[in-house]
C-alpha cells in the first residue's frame, strides 16, 4: 500500500536497509551506466591517481540509496526528485572468490519536510559505509496520494 | 593542462537520440540493487498506470553522461576524466522515464570555478523527447582535481 500524506509526521522514519557491495556490483554498474572509469574497477589505476583504492560510483550508491525510497513509496516514478552530495567514497576491498561484501552501505530514511500543497514529502537518507557518512544533503521528493 | 574558463555558459545541443528499452531498465535496475517490480514487470507498471516499464529515478544518469561526455571529450575543455570526482547530482522527474521513449539532452555549462589546483565543473542537461515533451533535468558537479588533490 502506498503510504498517504495524511499519516505522516515530520520525523518518521520510513526504514532502514543495508546493502553489501562487492567489486563484481561495481563492474555491473560500469556496464550498466556507461561509466567506465577504471578507478572504480582497477586497483592500480585507483593507487596511481591518489585514491585510496577501488572505489563504488558516487551514482551506485545514489542509486542503491534511493531504492529504500521506491519501494516504500510502491510507484518509483513518485520520486519526482532526488539529490545528493557525494563527501566521502565508499572503498570497495577485492572480495572476489569468497562470499564476503567488499563494502556494506547502511541506509536510513526518515521524513523530513511536507508539503501540503503539493502533497510531496521529502525523505532525508542518511547513507553510511566503513562508519562515515558518505552521502550528505540526500534527498528524494516523492508525490503522495 | 588546466581547465578551461571559457566553458562557463557554452552549451552543447542534443545529440543523438537514446532509445528506452525494457532490457535497459531492468539491467539498470539490477546493478543498484532495485526490486520494486515496476522496473521489471510490464504488467507490474501497467497496474501502477504507466504505459510500460518505468525507469528508476536515477536512470537519467546514462542519458546526462552521455551528454556531458560532448563536454570532457571536447579537446578545448581540458578535463582530464581519470582526475574527475562526482561531487553532487540531482534529478528533477517532470514525468516518468518508461520503456520506448526516444530522449535527447541538451546540454549547459552552468558554472566553473577554479580550486586549488583543479577546478568545479556544474552542468545541467534538459531531457525531453524527441518531440520536445520536458522529460528530465539533472545537474550534476564535477570536480576535476589538479596535482596532488
Amino acid at each position: 500500500m502506498s503510504p498517504t500524506f495524511e499519516e505522516l509526521k515530520v520525523g518518521q522514519e520510513i526504514g532502514n536497509r543495508s546493502i553489501d557491495v562487492t567489486r563484481q556490483d561495481l563492474v555491473k554498474y560500469a556496464g550498466a551506466s556507461g561509466d567506465f572509469n577504471p578507478i572504480h574497477w582497477n586497483e592500480s589505476f585507483a593507487t596511481s591517481v591518489e585514491l585510496p583504492g577501488v572505489i563504488a560510483h558516487g551514482m551506485f550508491t545514489m542509486g542503491a540509496a534511493v531504492q529504500l525510497v521506491s519501494d516504500w513509496a510502491v510507484d518509483p516514478a513518485a520520486v519526482v526528485d532526488y539529490q545528493t552530495r557525494f563527501t566521502k567514497p565508499v572503498l570497495v576491498t577485492d572480495t572476489t572468490g569468497t562470499h564476503e561484501a567488499g563494502a556494506v552501505i547502511d541506509v536510513t530514511g526518515v521524513v523530513g519536510a511536507l508539503d501540503a500543497d503539493a502533497r510531496t514529502a521529502r525523505i532525508d537518507l542518511t547513507v553510511v559505509a566503513g562508519g562515515q557518512k558518505v552521502l550528505m544533503k540526500s534527498q528524494a521528493v516523492v508525490k503522495l496520494s | 593542462m588546466s581547465i578551461n574558463p571559457d566553458l562557463q555558459g557554452r552549451s552543447y545541443p542534443a545529440a543523438e537520440v537514446y532509445d528506452v528499452g525494457r532490457e535497459k531498465i531492468r539491467e539498470f535496475a539490477t546493478a543498484v540493487k532495485a526490486n520494486n517490480p515496476a522496473h521489471f514487470d510490464v504488467e507490474a507498471a501497467k497496474a501502477l498506470g504507466h504505459s510500460d516499464l518505468v525507469a528508476p529515478p536515477t536512470f537519467a544518469i546514462i542519458v546526462a553522461q552521455r551528454a556531458d561526455a560532448q563536454l570532457v571529450q571536447d579537446p578545448e575543455s581540458g578535463i582530464d576524466f581519470s582526475r574527475v570526482v562526482h561531487a553532487d547530482q540531482r534529478f528533477t522527474h517532470h514525468r516518468a522515464i518508461v520503456a520506448g521513449d526516444r530522449l535527447v539532452a541538451e546540454l549547459h555549462v552552468d558554472g566553473v570555478r577554479a580550486m586549488g589546483g583543479g577546478a568545479m565543473i556544474t552542468t545541467r542537461s534538459e531531457i525531453s523527447t524527441e518531440a520536445g515533451e520536458k522529460v528530465a533535468t539533472t545537474t550534476s558537479s564535477i570536480l576535476v582535481r589538479g596535482e596532488g588533490q
